[in-house]
């Protein structure tokens, strides 16, 4: 009458489908509520998932349904105390908790907003979603073809270290139970019942009989284990692998940042973000990429990142110092033919003056050549921003940096001044849309 | 002192709280003997099946069927059920019962022992009883043939996902979900879910019918070249010839839209017959999980009886049921109306004690059945002859309405006041019953839309008619999507008119 079935194993994920369905329906509402987390929170937090909420407009599912205002119904209600027949009693205000209004949230409908969590995969996918590289940088990418070995079914031969155990053990099993290979149990038993009978010491002759017919089956069994063996050759599967062309997808990221004195936490905390922010968007682009920290005062080392975020350090400005000590970290380790070089530059603009002629040399002379991209960006407190709003009043870094601009196209400027203009200036330096464009 | 000897020489079927796939088998057989042997249920087969939470919040999702066509509404309450339920706001169901046959239960992995022994006498047993017995499935569901049925609409929607686009199909499926309430036949039998090979078949001469309904949309002569007697005529007959008028929505746009290509009135058609299959249920909730209730508690008490079970074991069982049977009064902060476990349970309850140990008021009002000392039986002629409707009119004593101290407010929203109208008393019995009754009729449940006219010589307009019950109108907001969706499945013009019954005046009128 009755069956049990352990479902437990069964694979997981039935509804990953429908959810994706969802999120696909509720992108607008979901891509606004990602934007507004990415600005309270630290990107480097987006390792778990992300608990976002979302308004339902445009989720309702609509069908006819009564108005609970109107008309007249009767309520049958368990408890009564000391109502009489005839008693009246105030209708509470329609306002807030009322009948009707939680009625309707019982069968999801009225709900005005509702509450879930993305997967750090999910979160980062609507992120990034229209941010791409732009596209002269993919040509160059494509030229470079490294080959890698992918998964591809199975085959009959291979090498040992390739053999596939489980598939093989299924195919032997199958072919065993098949040609009714005796077991080793079996084999056993049919043993033990012969020893028995051989140590009694008189056999009558229905026992006699017994012995020679057990030993009869037991050479048979024996005969057909030899014949179908545990595991036969053609049981033997390999994990085939087999070699693609992949465009190389190995890049590098510098981040060079100016912490002199003039840097104040808020400058660093801004250029912190736009770093991690980049940094997550290359690591989704590409399958490895390096990073190398250069922070700069009026003398540049490389250094670790944590070094990079948290110690702190003065000194004069000389901006130049960094992209020198940049140069050289390439020619040394990260020669631009194997490598997609990006550069990121934060700065608050200033620069000792005699430096930035030495600056644009070092940029449009070696390193530009060399990079795929080279976008600066320029910190402005807020209230920085505020007393000199006028277009006119740039640093000195950014007038010869705008130069740079006019003649390479690898290289951009943006000014940053809160971390809500963070997201909108990585997004504005990497948009599908003008990557197309720039074919 | 039997109960006692008996006790000291039977050893519990169990003694922990973990439980293992040899244990449940033994209760399951201990169980058995209780339900099949001592009360004499009749039952399909049993398939158990134990799952994670995960695939429990998986299930919840597909309205609790093991197999359901992909659609983003089912990620939506995935995403809702799976926050709450990871917040703690609410937990999850501890079994979910198919009306099958063989009849599916999942059991939860995390149950203790006690609970699994309680989740196979409550919907192995009991829910499974009443799917098999109570006249409604027996009449509007087909226990055979809905998992062979869902496995066909889940594929033949991901065929058509493959060949006309997940967008296409999605729109369809929006619309004719908002319809599911409007896709019920509630006055003819049920169509039996027919095999994949049979619906070809029907596919095929579904499309010949279409074919010849085509002479129905010619463009008719001039209308001043006819009286409008004679017009009047051809339009009776236009009606008769489509059934109007149709309360069954889906199937109307189904078999007359003129914008409709096969395949998305099969769609309407899968999402028609899954909400027929679903029909009953919501009809006999209150009877369902009464009968369910009232056999684990039951089963529970006979094996704790007759010693296999343990106190403990006991004690953790009365105090889950306990909760679950907790009806809060209407002033308690967690009241939401009336508990359909609660009312469905103690009116169970009850009637064994009127069969068992009536009262002269019982012999008085229940005169069948007082005293007959044959509690099972009388319970298992009102699990297989009534719907909660029916079954409250026929059975909730006065005995009852005292203990649930139940009263009948008036809420007539022309009115600043709510009037008590009936209470528990000698003169409110009847009031407060055929009230309590009236809460759960197919008038209160469904609301009466239907068709009514089709303008098809003109500009194929369509005339939907909402008979009002308590002059209760139409909330707005959803009605003009709803009449959105069905604009897109029609193609033209729909009229929606909220209908007060006993003047014929159209108090509303709604369009999208």
């Amino acid at each position: 009458m009755m069956h049990i079935i352990d479902r437990r194993l069964n694979p997981k994920g039935k509804s990953l489908s429908n959810r994706q369905r969802f999120l696909d329906r509720a992108k607008k509402q979901i891509k606004r509520a990602v934007n507004d987390a990415i600005k309270d929170r630290k990107i480097s937090n987006t390792d778990g998932g992300e608990r976002i909420k979302i308004p339902a407009d445009g989720l309702t599912e609509p069908r006819f349904m009564g108005d609970m205002r109107k008309g007249h119904r009767d309520r049958v209600m368990p408890g009564n105390r000391d109502f009489m027949p005839g008693d009246k009693i105030k209708r509470p205000p329609p306002q807030g908790q009322g009948q009707g209004g939680r009625e309707a949230s019982e069968d999801g409908e009225g709900e005005d907003s509702f509450q879930f969590t993305l997967t750090r995969d999910e979160f980062l996918d609507i992120f990034f979603e229209d941010m791409a590289l732009p596209d002269f940088i993919k040509k160059s990418i494509k030229e470079e073809v490294v080959h890698e070995f992918q998964r591809a079914g199975y085959k009959r031969q291979g090498s040992p270290s390739n053999l596939n155990l489980k598939l093989t053990m299924r195919n032997s099993l199958a072919r065993r139970l098949c040609l009714r290979r005796p077991r080793e149990a079996e084999i056993a038993q049919l043993e033990d019942k012969i020893t028995l009978l051989r140590k009694k010491d008189k056999l009558p002759i229905k026992d006699q009989k017994k012995l020679v017919a057990l030993l009869e089956e037991l050479e048979v069994k024996q005969k057909r284990r030899r014949i179908v063996p545990y595991i036969d050759p053609l049981d033997v599967r390999y994990t085939s692998f087999t070699e693609v062309e992949k465009p190389n997808t190995h890049a590098v990221m510098f981040c060079l940042m100016d912490v002199s004195g003039s840097m104040g936490e808020v400058h660093k905390e801004l250029a912190k973000r736009f770093f991690m922010l980049l940094h997550l968007f290359l690591t989704r682009q590409y399958s490895k990429v390096d990073v190398v920290f250069i922070r700069h005062t009026h003398l540049a080392s490389e250094v670790d990142e944590e070094t990079f975020f948290h110690s702190r350090e003065t000194g004069g400005t000389i901006v130049s110092t960094a992209l020198e000590v940049m140069q050289k970290v390439i020619t040394d380790r990260y020669p631009p033919d194997d490598w997609n070089i990006y550069a990121a530059q934060a700065s608050d603009g200033d620069n000792l003056n005699s430096d930035n002629v030495r600056c644009q040399h070092i940029l449009t002379q070696e390193l530009l050549p060399q990079c795929q991209y080279f976008a600066y960006v320029e910190v402005w407190d807020r209230h920085e921003a505020e007393m000199f709003p006028s277009d006119g009043n740039v640093t000195r870094l950014w007038q010869t940096y705008d130069q740079i601009t006019k003649s390479h196209e690898n290289f951009a400027v943006r000014k940053v001044t809160g971390p809500e203009d963070i997201f909108p200036v990585l997004h504005d330096l990497f948009d599908k849309n003008k990557a197309s464009e720039a074919v | 002192m039997s109960a006692s000897k008996k006790k000291a020489k039977i050893t519990p079927l169990f003694d922990s709280a973990d439980w293992d796939y040899a244990a449940v088998d033994k209760v399951f057989q201990a169980i058995q003997t209780i339900a099949i042997d001592e009360m004499g249920l009749d039952v399909y087969p049993t398939q158990v099946e134990v799952i994670t939470s995960e695939q429990m919040l998986d299930a919840y999702s597909s309205v609790g069927m093991p197999l359901m066509y992909s659609h983003w509404s089912f990620g939506k309450s995935f995403v809702r059920d799976e926050a709450s339920y990871r917040k703690g706001v609410s937990g999850l169901a501890y079994e979910i019962v198919i009306n099958s046959n063989p009849c599916i239960c999942y059991i939860m992995e995390e149950n203790s022992m006690t609970m699994q022994t309680l989740v196979l006498a409550h919907a192995a047993f009991g829910h499974n009883h009443f799917f098999k017995n109570n006249h409604l499935f027996k009449q509007w569901t087909d226990a055979n043939a809905i998992l062979d049925y869902l496995q066909f609409a889940k594929n033949y929607i991901a065929k058509c996902e493959e060949k006309y686009g997940q967008k296409e199909v999605e729109k369809i499926l929006d619309s004719a979900h908002a319809l599911q309430g409007q896709g019920i036949d509630k006055f003819t039998r049920r169509q039996k879910l027919d095999s994949a090979a049979l619906r070809e078949k029907e596919l095929a001469r579904a499309e010949y019918e279409r074919s010849q309904y085509s002479e129905l949309w010619r463009t008719l002569p001039e209308s001043n070249s006819k009286d409008s007697h004679e017009i009047d005529l051809i339009e009776k007959e236009l009606a008769q010839k489509l059934g109007l008028p149709e309360s069954n929505l889906l199937y109307f746009l189904e078999k007359h839209s003129p914008i409709l290509e096969s395949w998305q009135r099969e769609i309407l058609r899968i999402v028609r017959s899954i909400a027929q299959y679903f029909y009953p249920q919501r009809q006999t909730k209150l009877m369902n999980e009464g009968c369910a209730c009232f056999v684990h508690y039951h089963i529970m008490n006979r094996l704790y009886d007759t010693g296999q079970i343990t106190e403990g074991a006991m004690l953790e069982f009365i105090d889950f049921h306990t909760r679950v049977v907790a009806q809060p009064d209407f002033d308690s902060p967690h009241f939401s109306g009336i508990n359909p476990y609660a009312l469905g349970f103690s009116m169970m309850k009850d009637i064994e004690r009127i069969c068992e140990q009536p009262t002269d008021e019982d012999r008085e009002w229940f005169p069948d059945i007082a005293g007959n000392n044959q509690a099972i039986a009388t319970l298992k002629d009102a699990w297989e002859n009534f719907r909660d409707e029916s079954f409250i009119l026929q059975y909730l004593s006065p005995h009852l309405m005292r203990e649930l101290r139940l009263f009948n407010l008036k809420d007539d929203t022309s009115k600043p006041h709510y009037v008590v109208d009936a209470i528990h008393n000698e003169q409110g019995y009847k009031a407060v019953r055929s009230a309590l009754a009236a809460q759960y009729s197919v008038a209160n449940l469904d609301l009466d839309i239907q068709v009514t006219n089709v303008d098809l010589h003109g500009n194929r307009s369509m005339i939907l008619t909402h008979n009002m019950t308590n002059d209760v109108t139409l909330e707005e907001k959803q009605a003009d999507t709803t009449l959105a969706h069905i604009q897109r499945l029609w193609g033209y013009d729909v009229t929606l008119n909220s209908v007060d019954p006993n003047t014929n005046k159209i108090k509303k009128s709604y369009s999208d």
